[in-house]
Parts: C-alpha cells; structure tokens; sequence
C-alpha cells in the first residue's frame, strides 16, 4: 500500500501547491485592485483615522470642521449649524457611505490629507507616528454677501420656493456669494449612523423640489429680457451707440409668422426709441427687431463670447476641478437659430433676442455676463478656492485670476455699464439702486421668462453689477423661479441686498 | 493485540519516580519539547504584536494564554512520553502552533469588538478567545485519554462496525433534526443546545467513518483489487463490488442535498475514494470516484439552474463563486469582503492586531484564514500552509513506515482528510473552488472541531509511534 500513499502525499503537495499559487494571485497579483476597491470599507476607515481639513473663509469662518468621536470611525464630519444650510451646496457633504459633493468632493484629496501636495506631511508621519490632518481649505466667498443672499432669496416677498442667486467679483472672477434655494442641513448626511444617513439622502432625493440640486450652476432656463444685455452688445460692436433709433412700437412680427410679439405691460414703447431707452424700459419689439436684423451668426458669436456655449467653467480652483453640477457649470445656449436650409430663423430668432425660444442660461452665467461688462468687457474665469493650507499652515496653492476671454471691446462695455445704470435708475431694476453708499452705482437688467400660459409662474431674473468709484466690485445674478408676477422687481431687491453685502466685507477687508 | 486491553479501573496510573522513557526516544521528545517551545514564544510574540497595535502598549500578562497553551501542550508532551515516546516529534508542536495562533487571533477579534478604552479590562477567558482557550484543554486533554488508554491503534479496529454505525447516525442525525435545532448559516450541519452550545456531529463522523472504511477496506481489498475487467488499458472493479462505494456516494450526495453543505459532501467523498485508492492500489478508483463526484456536482448545478428547490443554494455558492463582485452586498458578500481582507494584506500583512478583519464575516468561523491573512500578508499565511503541510506529510509518512495495513490506511486517510479539508476551506476563501462551509482546522473557532482533530492528532501520534518504535519494543511506551 505504500505506492498509493506516496501518491496520495504527491496529491496533497499539488493541492497545497494551487492553494500557494492561488494566495499568490490574490495577495500579490490582484492586491491593490481589492485594497482599493469601492466595496472595501477599509479604504473608508482610513480615510477616517485622519482628522480632515477645514473649509473655511478668510475671516476665519469655520464652515465644515471634522471632531474626534469614540466611534470606529475617528472623525465626524460636521457643519457648523448657524452656517450648514446656507453653504450646503457650496461645501457639499462628505458621508460616510454615499458620495461626497461640493469642496468636500473637489477637494477630497487635499481634506483629507491624500493629496500629493501633502506628501511632506505624511512622509513625517512615517517618523512621528502621527496622523497629521488633512489640508485646510479657504474659500473666496464673502460671509455677509453670502447671508444676505441665504436670508433674502429664501425669505422673498413673492412666496418663489426654488431660485438661486450668484456674486461674483468682477476683476477677479472669484465667487462672493452662491445660493442655491431650498437648501439642505447637510450634517444629516454626515452622520456616522448610515442608516440614518441613507434615510436623509434617500428622502432629500425624493424631494419635488430637489434641494440638492445646486440651481446656481446647474439649472438652465430662459433668462427673458436678460438677454438684452447681450443683443445691445452685438448691435454696438456692429456700430450701433447708446442713441442709435430703434422701431419700437407695440406689436412686433417676424418675417415668416402671424405671431405677434407684444411688450410687456405697463410698457411704454414708441415707434422710435433709443437703444438706451429700448434697453432701459425693457422694450421687446424693438429689440426683436433688432436681434432679426443683426442676424443669428452675430447675435450667437456675440453670445459665446458672453460665455454661452462654455463647456470648461468649473467653479472651484482655477487649476483643478470644481464643485458639480453634473461635471461642470451647466452649458448655457441661443437653441437653434437657423432654418433647415441654413438660413436664419427670423421667427425664433426674433424670440430669443428677448431671451425667449430656446435660449437657456444659469444663474452663474448670468453673473458672468454683468461681471464682463463691470469689468470693462474683460471676462474672468470664476473660482471658489482661494488658498489651500496645510495642517502646518504652509501655503499649497493660492488663486491667481484668470481671464476666461474677452466678451467685448472696452469702449462697448462702458456704454453697457452706462445703459445697465440707466434701467437700475430710472427703469425697470429701481429696486437694485444704492444711493446711501459713497462712490457706489448699480447697473443691471432685470428679466422675466414666461413659462406657461399665463404669467403667474414666470421666472424672475436680475443680473446687475456694482460700481465704487468707477471700479467694479460686485456683479449679481438673481433667479427666482415661477415667482409670478413681481419676480424681477424682487430679484433686483434681493440682488441690492447681496452686493450690499459684498461692499461691506470688501471695505472691512 | 500485542497489549492485552485491560479494563480503565485496572490501569496503574502511577508516576514513577524515574520516566520510563526509552532512551532511544529521548532525543525525539527534546526536539518535540524545543519545537513547542519555540511555537508558544511565536504565540507570545503573535499576541504582544495584537497587544501594541490594539492597545497602544504591551501589558504585563500579554503572555499569559500562550503561557496557559504553552502548560497545556506540555502537559500533552508529558503523557507523549510515558505512552507514545517513539512519536514523529514535528505533528504536536506544529498542530500546538496552529492552536495557539487561533486562540492569539481570535482574542485578537474580541478586542476588536470593543472600543479602545475598553479593551485593556478585556480577560483572557472572555469571548471567543476565551472559549477557544478553554476548549483547547478539553481537547488537548481527550487525546491525552485516547493516548493513555488506546496502546496500539488495532484496538481501534474491535470497534469498526460501532464506529461505522455511530458515523452514519451523527451524518444523519443534523439532516432529520428540525432546522431550528440543526441550521446554522444555511447549513444543516449542527445539534445545537439552546444557546448554550452547539456541537457539528460530522466532525466526529469523520473520524468514526474513516475508522470503519480502514477497517472494512482492509478486509475486502484483495476482492476489490483482484476481481476487475479490463478496459481501455485499466483495471475496473465488478459492478457488485461497486455496492459500497455506491452507498457513500448517495450519502454524500445526501448530505449536499439536505445538509446544504458541499464540504462535507466532497470531505466525506473524497476521504472514501482515497482510502480505497490506498487499499487496492487501482488507478480505476480514483478515476471512478472523480467521475462521480464530479458528475454528482455537475448534475447537481443543473438541477439548481432548472430545478432550484434544494439545490438552490449550492446553484447560487457556483455563482457567487464565478463572480462575487457582482452581487457584492448580498450574495457576494462574503467572498468578496474575504478577498478584499486578502488583498488588502498583501505581501507583509497589516501586522497582527493592524487590520480590520471584523469586516469579513464569519471571520472566528469559515473565513478567519482571510481574516489572519489581511494581518499577516502572503509569507505569513504561506508558513500556516508549510504548517498544515506538515502535519500533513507527517501522518502519511506515519502510514509509510508503520508495519500494518489497518494503521497504513487509518493514518493515510485521515492524513488526507485534513489536508483535503484545509484545502476545501482556505480555496473557498480566496475563490480557488466554490466555497464551502467548513471549519479550519486549528484555527476556527468552535469545539467539536477542535475536540475531533486534536482526537484525529492523538491517533496520527499513536499510529507513529507504533511505526517508529523499534520492532524489538511493545507499543505505547510499555516495557518489556
């Protein structure tokens, strides 16, 4: 019997022998593919074992700070409560078992101490055995702009649940104020008890009204009259001036429909009218005229530059990626503006010179649009990181401005600002006006996009900028949605309220 | 017989002031006792390693179960020399290793189980590390009384048909018992008494069969071995002597079926064809046996695929096996939360007591050789295998050396069974093979497990003394 027993010792040599090869392929070979694998809570907890990094705003705002638990987890990721529902979208939420959002997920790496800027960190922590924490994040926004915006958007007087409201620095395109409405308390979401965590997520989901959805970047609709702004500088760089004479009139019809394009109510709008004035009572058929006449090539050319069509804004670090709204700042678009022949659509054209049709924008492209104009027609790209610092307070990253392209000539720009003041001080965005701050003039344009039949569920729009002393500080956008009838009155309140905020902490500065 | 089998009460269990120790056997007990020595300091150091990692420092009594396992093991050693003082030395120090390792990571988890302030108020006879200590002693402690009382190993043979009889009832016994008494993790393989305890009848009725088949092989294997017909080049048996192996077959298959448990099925089958394979020394056997059992399973996917019913969830473990990321919170879970400790251990290992391996289920059952190799990386799960390997060639070599056929085939086949079942397990685990449940030997947590492969040790240890004591002194340390 002992041929077979030395046979049967062979076979359990080979048996133990696929065991050591089969450990091989799983410890060695396909190692790191299960380390790092997304079901592998590992990963999570260590992530956790360092305490993550600050955001936080130059004052010293403290907006998501991580703090020691006895749990299995280290670190509880929590925002302060005064602050939590007005930077929700903006910070985001780190939980543990679903998807981080905002700064939280932009700049993951450098919170949470993974990032290769803070190799040195860790590198010293080999020595030390510590878990230094991970890397601070300062924001460019302004505290009091952003609480104006907060307060006045969700307490406006036309009962809007949903809106947005964006400020952006002019000159340097960093973000002042964002506000997306409604918001959320994003500390449900951070919770260590996921359970619960998934329950928060799960109904702020089936919320209608979508609170996670951050409208400031990420909704698109008709900006209205808005888009005047852009048709009266088309027609300037073509030739036209602030006196050039429009027709007006009452009605208006395109070549090639029966439809009629009436001004809105209560405007008065004669057969010969400025372009000043057209632009400064908000006169629609003298500017449907004028998109038809300028034609679609021009009015979309004048657009793009304006920053429609811009697929690569990303609204966080200007060398790295921003804070999503799917990946990016949704596109803003004229729709189409050509017959199938390839010849203009006068019809949808004549609409979309009055921000109607197919032309759709968010709220950051509005804000764009003032800040191009306040800042002489040069357009910055926008950004919310202002410097990134280490646990040890060393500098990791600083925003340096820059430019996103040149929108229009200097001299139309001016006559812009010049026309905007003009609808703020005698036209239609008198609730935008600053009278009792030295040096300080508004420009703007407000809008109101029709959405159904009637007029109770138009959209609201301001978009407005503020001067000091001839120098821009604050460029505003507004949107209130199916705000109804005052919606635009009320955008050009609330956008005031917010520039006003961002004067006070630019002269506190 | 070459002692005459003489009644418990007659036994004189009298410590004589000198050991009795052969002299030619001294030199093999040291190394045994230097060997233990050196496994309990690597126990020790195994639970300082957990100890500084866990608790921030080493405590004072970090050494205290290795030293307890240590005492116990000894104490084995020193029975070792009084009844079996020719035993291969490798088998009790490399199995005492394996022990004690178990104990060290399961302690390991139960500190894991509490907050960290809490774990240093943590004794040593709590939770699963507790438990597993002191089912240690009562094991160690069995095969001592089967070491004391069973002088040569034939004596087995008197008892086959009651062992055979005993083995089939404790198969079955699980399969007629109500679910609530005998399932656990979906497997029918348990006689639970209340929550107190619960034993896994089949870790004996491995020992017990195997017992019964070594003997019954013994006397049929010039049958077996002769009576054959000739084709294709080999040797196959008569139908009617096909009879037995027919009826393990069914059990197995049985025991796939009602006991949900493919493990054990292919444990129990492969353990029969082997020891007929050893018995008759026909290729044809072993061709037979793997046409069977493969076909067996075969049949049994297909039935799981079209059928379902009780073939259902072996159908799903085949799946889960082919692809366990693909339902990886539910069905997947376990292997691919194993793989993932695996993986995550690497090479080196995340140093004992520096992994998370509470994140594997059923890590003190099935899956703790995934759990110990998230902490110990690939070299340290290679030197467990070294470890089993041993033991392993250790009892085969028992079978070689010793002189007769019912002790060749008893070490053969229970030599085979435990590296089969440590091939079983640790391949489920890291998705060689579908996964199975079944215990690591040693290392799991559980005591029938323990209790019945410190036994299946005890008669290894007694098989190779009998091959290695000089064939001009009686067996089990007695004198002449």
């Amino acid at each position: 019997m002992n041929a077979p027993l030395r046979r049967v010792g062979v076979v359990v040599l080979v048996l133990f022998a696929m065991l050591f090869i089969n450990l091989n392929w799983v410890q060695a070979y396909k190692a790191d593919e299960y380390r790092t694998s997304p079901y592998n809570r590992r990963v999570m907890l260590d992530e956790y074992k360092r305490q993550r990094g600050v955001i936080m705003l130059a004052g010293g705002l403290q907006l998501a700070v991580s703090s020691a638990t006895d749990d299995e987890l280290k670190y509880l990721r929590g925002y302060p409560e005064q602050t939590a529902q007005q930077y929700a979208h903006i910070v985001g939420y780190k939980p543990v078992n679903i998807g981080a959002s905002g700064i939280e997920q932009s700049e993951n790496d450098f919170l949470a101490g993974t990032s290769d800027k803070l190799f040195g960190d860790r590198f010293r922590d080999l020595f030390t055995g510590e878990q230094t924490a991970g890397g601070n994040v300062l924001l460019t926004l302004s505290p009091t702009a952003q609480e104006q915006a907060f307060k006045e958007l969700n307490g406006n007087r036309v009962g809007a649940k949903k809106g947005a409201v964006v400020a952006l620095d002019p000159a340097t395109g960093a973000v002042k104020a964002l506000v997306s409405m409604p918001s959320f308390d994003p500390n449900q979401l951070s919770s260590h008890d996921v359970n619960a965590a998934q329950a928060a997520y799960n109904q702020l989901l089936a919320n209608p009204d979508k609170p996670l959805a951050n409208r400031a970047i990420s909704e698109i609709e008709e900006p209205g009259s808005v888009m005047k702004i852009v048709v009266a500088a088309a027609a300037m760089e073509s030739g036209a001036n602030q006196e050039t004479v429009l027709q007006g009139g009452a009605t208006y019809q395109a070549p090639g429909t029966s439809h009629q394009i009436p001004n809105a109510s209560g405007v008065n709008c004669p057969e010969q009218i400025t372009l000043k004035q057209a632009l400064t009572v908000s006169c629609n058929t003298a500017f449907a005229r004028l998109g038809v006449d300028l034609g679609s090539k021009k009015l979309t050319d004048t657009a793009t530059r304006f920053g429609f069509y811009q697929k690569d804004v990303q609204v966080g670090r200007l060398n790295g990626k921003g804070i999503e709204a799917g990946p990016t700042v949704s596109e803003s678009v004229l729709g189409k503006l050509t017959t199938s022949s390839g010849g203009d659509d006068k019809p949808t054209i004549a609409l979309s010179s009055i921000g109607q049709a197919s032309v759709v924008m968010t709220p950051m492209q509005g804000a764009m649009i003032a800040a191009a104009v306040a800042n002489n027609g040069q357009q910055m790209r926008p950004y919310l990181v202002q410097q990134l610092i280490g646990a040890d307070t060393t500098s990791h990253y600083v925003a340096d401005p820059k430019p996103l392209q040149r929108s229009c000539d200097a001299a139309v720009a001016q006559n812009l600002q010049q026309m905007m003041i003009s609808v703020v001080e005698n036209g239609t965005g008198r609730n935008a006006r600053i009278r009792d701050i030295g040096g300080v003039v508004v420009g703007g344009k407000t809008g109101t996009a029709e959405t159904g039949d009637n007029g109770e569920s138009s959209h609201g729009w301001f978009v407005g900028f503020a001067l000091k002393d001839g120098q821009p500080v604050a460029a505003v956008a507004v949107f209130l949605e199916n705000a109804g009838r005052g919606g635009s009155a009320e955008a050009a309140r609330i956008a005031q309220q917010v520039m006003r905020g961002v004067i006070a902490d630019k002269a506190g500065n | 017989m070459s002692t005459p089998a003489t009644p418990i009460a007659a036994t004189p269990v009298v410590v004589p002031a000198v050991p009795r120790v052969p002299k030619a056997a001294r030199a093999t007990r040291r190394t045994e006792l230097s060997l233990l020595i050196l496994g309990m300091i690597m126990v020790a150091a195994y639970l300082a390693a957990v100890e500084a990692n866990m608790l921030g420092k080493i405590t004072p009594d970090f050494w205290v179960p290795a030293g307890l396992l240590g005492a116990t093991f000894a104490a084995l050693h020193v029975v070792i020399r009084f009844r079996a003082p020719f035993a291969d030395p490798v088998l009790l120090p490399a199995v005492a290793l394996l022990n004690g390792l178990g104990v060290a990571f399961l302690r390991r988890l139960d500190l894991g189980r509490v907050k960290a302030p809490e774990r240093e108020a943590l004794t040593i006879f709590t939770g699963d590390g507790g438990k597993q200590l002191i089912w240690t002693l009562i094991a160690v402690f069995g095969a001592a009384v089967f070491l004391w009382f069973i002088r040569d190993h034939r004596e087995i043979s008197k008892y086959a048909w009651t062992l055979g009889l005993a083995g089939i009832v404790l198969v079955i016994l699980p399969m007629l018992l109500p679910a609530s008494i005998s399932e656990v993790n979906e497997a029918k393989l348990w006689i639970k008494f209340g929550d107190l305890f619960a034993i896994q009848p089949g870790e004996f009725a491995k020992l017990a069969l195997l017992a019964f088949f070594a003997y019954y092989l013994v006397r049929k294997r010039e049958v077996l071995a002769l009576a054959s017909r000739r084709f294709m080049g080999i040797d196959f048996p008569r139908g009617r002597d096909l009879g037995p192996v027919l009826v393990v077959w069914v059990m197995s298959l049985m025991v796939l079926v009602f006991e949900k448990d493919l493990g054990t099925s292919l444990l129990y089958f492969g353990m029969f064809v082997v020891t007929l394979y050893i018995a008759t020394e026909r290729v044809s056997w072993l061709i037979i046996g793997l046409l069977l059992f493969f076909g067996g399973a075969g049949l049994a996917y297909f039935l799981a695929e079209t059928a379902g019913g009780p073939f259902a969830s072996f159908g799903k473990r085949v799946d889960v096996w082919l692809d366990p990321f693909e339902d990886p919170h539910k069905s997947g879970y376990q292997l691919s939360q194993s793989l993932m400790g695996l993986g995550t251990g690497g090479m080196f290992g995340t140093g004992p007591g520096a992994g998370n391996p509470l994140l594997v289920p059923e890590v003190r059952n099935d899956f703790i050789f995934a759990g110990i190799g998230e902490e110990v990386g690939l070299f340290g799960l290679t030197a467990l295998l070294v470890l089993y390997l041993l033991v392993v060639e250790r009892g085969l070599r028992a079978g070689l050396t010793v002189r007769d056929s019912f002790g060749k085939l008893l070490a053969g086949g229970l030599a085979f069974t435990l590296g089969l079942q440590v091939f079983v397990i640790i391949g489920g685990v890291s998705k060689l093979i579908p996964l199975t449940g079944q215990t690591t030997p040693f290392l799991s947590a559980g005591g029938s497990s323990l209790v019945a492969n410190w036994l299946l040790v005890a008669v290894l240890l007694r098989i190779s003394d009998a091959a290695r004591t000089p064939a001009t002194m009686t067996l089990g340390g007695a004198r002449q």
